[in-house]
């Protein structure tokens, strides 16, 4: 994956697969750091999953409830001198955070993260909602699809092709707003 | 061979060509721009598949005379606005990276 914005995506469907209600996305940019987080209210992993998630190997062979998502993104982020951490309770849910050093020369450019944003509205199951919080030195900028949905009313989904774009451009604008 | 000729002859797709004179001598292969950062020689045809503005970077300290983005990898816009800044040839190909460069070494022989 050449964007973080596309291993927010990837992670993200971790928390949709995990059954979680409510899934929360962070971009962070501070002095060098950039932090993406993932916290959901999902399933979780027992203690012995939670030790391989990020190992390829394990993962892979196992039912791959995960995939190979985690460590790729561990991957990512250790090669700018980052870490990743993932924090998990069984029944309680799972977040997910990566730092990168955002001036390493092989830090990934964020990428299209209002179209992340609007393609994940638009696949969110029944019932689940999402927030996304866009953060820097400049300002904040906060995304709620149950404040989208407390607007259009119950008979208009997510996915509808113009709501969707209208997500996408509403976040772009924002996120342009802490720029 | 210089690199107009290259990209004549390998029919590579022209996305930025600001200094198409420019000589070519070898080639270097990689993904991870701190690696190639260090390792790409003056001349070289640099083949990679990454396609973030770093690669100009990379392109403009290692010398390379062009940058040649395989497997139908195309620049991303800011890639495209550094290069031109730069003065950075940033040229592609739908071949693997793997056929790539063995067309290029044959060339080169």
């Amino acid at each position: 994956m050449k964007e973080l914005s596309l291993h927010l995506l990837d992670i993200a469907q971790n928390s949709i697969s995990a059954g979680a209600r409510h899934v929360d996305l962070g971009v962070e940019e501070g002095e060098d750091l950039l932090l993406l987080t993932v916290a959901d209210d999902g399933r979780g992993m027992s203690p012995e999953f939670l030790a391989s998630v990020t190992d390829p190997f394990t993962t892979t062979r196992t039912t791959r409830k995960v995939g190979l998502g985690l460590p790729l993104l561990r991957l990512a982020a250790e090669q700018t001198g980052g870490w990743l951490r993932v924090e998990s309770q069984l029944g309680v849910g799972t977040t997910v955070t990566a730092a990168f050093h955002a001036c390493h020369i092989d830090c990934p450019p964020l990428g299209d993260t209002a179209s992340t944003i609007s393609l994940l509205a638009q696949g969110l199951p029944e019932g689940m909602e999402l927030t996304y919080t866009r953060r820097t030195p400049k300002g904040e900028f906060r995304f709620d699809t149950a404040e989208i949905r407390a607007v259009l009313g119950p008979d208009v989904p997510l996915s509808e092709p113009e709501v969707a774009k209208w997500i996408r451009d509403y976040v772009a604008e924002g996120e342009a707003g802490t720029a | 061979m210089n690199v107009r000729e290259l990209a004549h002859v390998m029919a590579l797709t022209e996305f930025i060509m600001p200094e198409p004179e420019r000589e070519v001598s070898g080639g270097y292969v990689g993904d991870l721009l701190s690696w190639v950062m260090g390792r790409a020689q003056t001349g070289n045809v640099w083949l990679t598949i990454m396609s973030n503005q770093n690669v100009a970077a990379v392109a403009l300290m290692a010398e390379v005379s062009c940058v040649v983005l395989t497997e139908g990898v195309r620049p991303d816009e800011a890639l495209r606005q550094r290069a031109e800044q730069q003065n950075i040839n940033i040229l592609g190909t739908k071949l693997s990276t793997f056929d790539a460069a063995a067309v290029l070494k044959q060339l080169l022989r």
